[in-house]
């Protein structure tokens, strides 16, 4: 087996981005795409950590620690406007909520 | 095999062992109908990224992943799945809708990033950090990143304001009561 290296924390990353995007594109309930948006945050994530390990400076941690603070921003506020969705229209499909005002 | 290191052995298993949950659990997120197995899985995607961040001798951003990701952010999706189904419906499904072209979108996006990561792209690699970051971390945000440490605090407290103005009931209906 080789040695761990970049190209193996790239490539998971890759992964979990391209799936990330996938259930983006294809859920319907607006929670499960926020699940997906998670997922797409931490393989950013995953790879500034990875490229500041292998750079030997700060510069990556330090912007994937600001990004877990933003992606927690992004989560209460997220769902706070789904649970507004529910309040107003009783459903958080995503396909059915086309309209801007009731 | 000749020089046999049983320490570099595990060190790879763990590492691949770790890496396959990663992608079976996120590969069940995207994948799996129920919402609550979705919310469960990403547990595990979650746990599975904290342990490459240690691999990546980034530990407090390991524990801070934990922290915030499965103590704060997934118990937030499981309120949110929660208040946003009827209780009494007995499976919490979600529809799927775009499979095939978000599918070959899928592929696509993930052959080119890969064909680029692996083949394109010649990554300059430095000297590797090795020891704990920790104390980097204390010193650089007192000092290189001081102005965004606190630009984020006050970010923090209002994303903190808004969301609770934004998900409350209605207040003309509260205040007429």
């Amino acid at each position: 087996m080789p040695e761990i290296g970049l190209n193996h924390f790239l490539v998971l990353s890759a992964i979990l981005f391209s799936l990330g995007l996938f259930g983006i594109m294809t859920r319907r309930n607006a929670v499960v795409v926020l699940m997906g948006v998670e997922l797409i945050l931490n393989a950013a994530n995953l790879n500034l950590v990875a490229f500041s390990k292998f750079n030997g400076t700060m510069s990556g941690v330090m912007f994937s620690m600001f990004g877990i603070i933003l992606a927690a921003a992004e989560a209460a506020v997220a769902l706070a406007i789904v649970l507004n969705i529910y309040a107003r229209f009783k459903t958080v499909d995503i396909g059915e909520i086309d309209t801007m005002r009731e | 095999m000749e020089n046999f290191d049983f320490g570099v052995f595990a060190y790879q298993a763990i590492f691949y062992l770790f890496a396959i949950l990663i992608v079976v659990s996120a590969a069940m997120v995207v994948f799996v109908r129920s919402i609550i197995y979705s919310a469960f899985s990403l547990l595990f995607t979650l746990f599975g990224i904290s342990a490459m961040y240690v691999y990546l001798s980034a530990d407090f951003v390991a524990v801070t992943q934990i922290v915030v990701y499965v103590g704060g952010i997934l118990i937030l999706l499981l309120f949110g799945v929660m208040l946003t189904n009827k209780i009494t419906q007995e499976r919490l499904l979600t529809d799927v809708f775009n499979l095939v072209p978000s599918l070959l979108i899928m592929l696509a996006i993930l052959g080119s990033l890969l064909y680029t990561f692996l083949f394109r792209a010649k990554w300059h690699t430095g000297e590797q950090r090795t020891t704990t970051v920790v104390e980097p971390i204390g010193y650089e945000v007192i000092t290189n990143y001081v102005l965004p440490f606190e630009i984020v605090s006050i970010l923090l407290f209002v994303a903190l304001i808004g969301a609770a103005y934004i998900a409350r009931s209605d207040s003309k209906v509260s205040a007429s009561k």
